[in-house]
């Protein structure tokens, strides 16, 4: 059955390479018209300085000046993290419908792909983190802001559902705004599907790890992304249910700037660690390695 | 009649009217039984048309309706020996949700609700029906002690949403949610949610894994409540009637989308209109459903309330690109 719902693709670099937001580059037959080409340099949104963007991505989007951890989309995400061969991608072709008619939904999908080259905001599949299988599911805060429609909710359910069916471990990287609004009850529904999925795979015993990005709220954190029986975040990732403006007008009160970081969060027990992003790949191949080897007493 | 919303003055104004018209014949001696007759029958034929064509966002203000009957309300009138059983065990116990032991014709179950307060005082202490995260770990606390002994699990939605607070992140709100979420699909006992009001977004579907979702006829029940909706999509809170006409939460709605299994009908003009008439209805529509479920063992039960929401989801599949294609 599973082998219907999950197509073998070659390789992970089935994305054409147009899509992976180099919509700043200068296309084929059309001349830069100023001198510095658009995204040769990039401003750290957090402290304000100006490196080199090739400086950046080899940093791995970290900010030299202040550690400050930029959004990565879901494709720079897996060829950070991943092995670089051998990841077969999930149902890659599944998008998004509009079943609610919602005014201005489908128009503002089209709009979204465009701007991300993504079909939705979750890309799932299977590979490995240094040699040691895993299922991922790797959310983009780029498209539609990482919301959970149907779409999300589905890969998400079918890529846990294979990790249980396989006794894999599985790892999803989570960052979102929360449910996809124009989808209403149907978004929200998804919460209580992963989560049911979720359940099963524990049941099984079933290693699953939680990656918490920047950001990570709403529908999403009171879901899967809560539910590792390990929770990671990235450091100064805001991850909370309620946004700190709807909190603000609550308890008509100002929130102290470090309210729902990874640190805060940290501290109040929600976190079982915070990871520098140059040390994630190696930190989730050391928790794999520790849920491999049985034995010896 | 009291409380009226909006839409339902001009049934309001032509009662007054005719309470005057009787009046002023009384008192000056003058039959007027045929015009009262007539205003009579015109009265019904509004109260029809009114009725019969209630909007989303009517409904969204009947949901919300100051009067309509609370899960404790509603505790009182449709079980027996209701029992109440307090706290998290972890941190406090949260007024916004009650629970504990009841009987249902006669058979004991146990039964979980949101409670909005019945005035400001009464809110305040309850969070206007918004819960903590103690509120949502005293429920499963509640909803595992059902299982380990074997009840059947009843519960009572009715909230705008989970409280939106400080102390409510710090004591990890999502964590709450998320694990009942998780564990709700693992109970080995018949779940029956009802959405009497308001069923918003996480903080509703925190209690409402069931292996049935009935909905009262004019409840609502929404990923996000239509207030949040308008300020997001339209940066104004203010147009929450024009956001509920799009985001499809009336029971009949959610019906068609197969998100629940059985609207349950309400007094004409509202729950609030007949406490004991809408207790009636939904004690038999929960008979009912228990006694369907009551043939499955705790396997079948787990199954039959994965395959619910598995299949809840609508997408489709992109045509395949050009370069797939020659491969």
């Amino acid at each position: 059955m599973f082998k219907d719902l999950f197509q073998k693709k070659r390789k992970y670099a089935t994305i054409p390479s147009e899509r992976l937001g180099t919509a700043g580059q200068p296309q084929e037959g059309e001349r830069p018209k100023r001198e510095i080409p658009e995204g040769l340099m990039n401003k750290c949104a957090k402290c304000g300085t100006i490196q080199y963007s090739k400086e950046l991505e080899k940093n791995l989007k970290v900010c030299q000046e202040c550690g400050h951890h930029m959004r990565l989309n879901a494709v720079e995400r897996i060829a950070m993290t991943l092995d670089e061969t051998g990841f077969e991608e999930f149902d890659a072709e599944m998008i998004s419908v509009d079943p609610l008619k919602f005014p201005g939904y489908a128009a503002k999908l089209e709009q979204q792909k465009m701007k991300s080259g993504l079909h939705d905001a979750v890309i799932t599949g299977q590979g490995s983190i240094l040699g040691q299988p895993v299922v991922v599911a790797v959310m983009s805060f780029d498209f539609f802001t990482g919301s959970m429609g149907s779409v999300v909710g589905e890969k998400i359910t079918r890529a846990i559902e294979f990790a249980t069916d396989k006794r894999l471990p599985l790892i999803i990287f989570s960052t979102s705004g929360g449910a996809r609004m124009q989808e209403s009850i149907l978004s929200l529904m998804q919460m209580a599907k992963t989560s049911a999925a979720l359940s099963r795979f524990n049941e099984l015993g079933g290693l699953y790890i939680s990656v918490i990005t920047d950001p990570t709220t709403g529908g999403v954190s009171a879901s899967f992304a809560t539910l590792g029986d390990i929770n990671i975040a990235e450091p100064g990732a805001v991850f909370g249910f309620a946004g700190r403006i709807v909190i603000e007008q609550t308890i008509r009160q100002k929130l102290p700037d470090d309210f729902q970081t990874a640190e805060f969060n940290l501290a109040h027990g929600q976190l079982d660690m915070v990871i520098h992003r140059k040390d994630m790949r190696s930190m989730l191949g050391k928790l794999l390695e520790m849920h491999t080897v049985k034995g010896g007493f | 009649m009291s409380g009226e919303l909006p839409f339902e003055m001009p049934l309001a104004e032509m009662r007054k009217k005719i309470d005057e018209l009787k009046q002023f014949g009384q008192e000056k001696g003058i039959d007027f039984t045929d015009e009262i007759a007539r205003l009579e029958e015109r009265y019904s034929r509004l109260e029809e048309e009114i009725y019969s064509s209630i909007s989303p966002s009517q409904k969204m203000h009947l949901a919300r309706h100051q009067q309509r009957p609370t899960s404790l309300d509603l505790i009182q009138l449709i079980f027996t020996d209701f029992i109440e059983l307090h706290g998290d065990r972890l941190y406090g116990d949260d007024l916004a949700i009650v629970g504990g032991l009841a009987k249902l014709d006669g058979v004991p179950v146990t039964v979980v609700g949101q409670q909005r307060g019945k005035d400001t005082k009464d809110n305040i202490a309850r969070f206007f029906g918004s819960p903590h995260p103690e509120g949502f770990r005293k429920a499963l606390r509640l909803m595992q002690q059902a299982n380990k002994f074997k009840r059947p699990i009843i519960t009572f939605i009715d909230t705008k949403g989970a409280y939106p607070g400080n102390t409510a992140e710090e004591r990890g709100q999502s964590e709450a949610i998320a694990r009942n979420l998780r564990e709700m699909s693992s109970l080995g006992v018949p779940v029956v949610c009802v959405v009497i009001g308001e069923g918003g977004s996480g903080g509703a579907l925190a209690m409402a894994v069931g292996n049935r979702v009935l909905m009262l006829e004019h409840a609502i029940y929404s990923a996000i409540s239509p207030n949040g909706a308008a300020s997001i999509l339209w940066k104004d809170a203010s147009k929450a009637d024009q956001a509920a006409e799009a985001m499809k939460i009336t029971a009949k709605d959610l019906l068609e989308m197969e998100v629940i299994e059985e609207i349950i009908p309400e007094p004409k003009g509202g729950a609030h209109r007949n406490y004991e008439e809408t207790a009636a209805a939904i004690r038999s529509a929960l008979i009912s459903q228990l006694k369907e479920l009551s043939v499955m063992d705790a396997c079948e039960l787990k199954e039959d309330r994965y395959r619910k929401f598995r299949k809840i989801g609508e997408f489709d599949f992109a045509k395949a690109e050009p370069e797939d294609v020659i491969l």
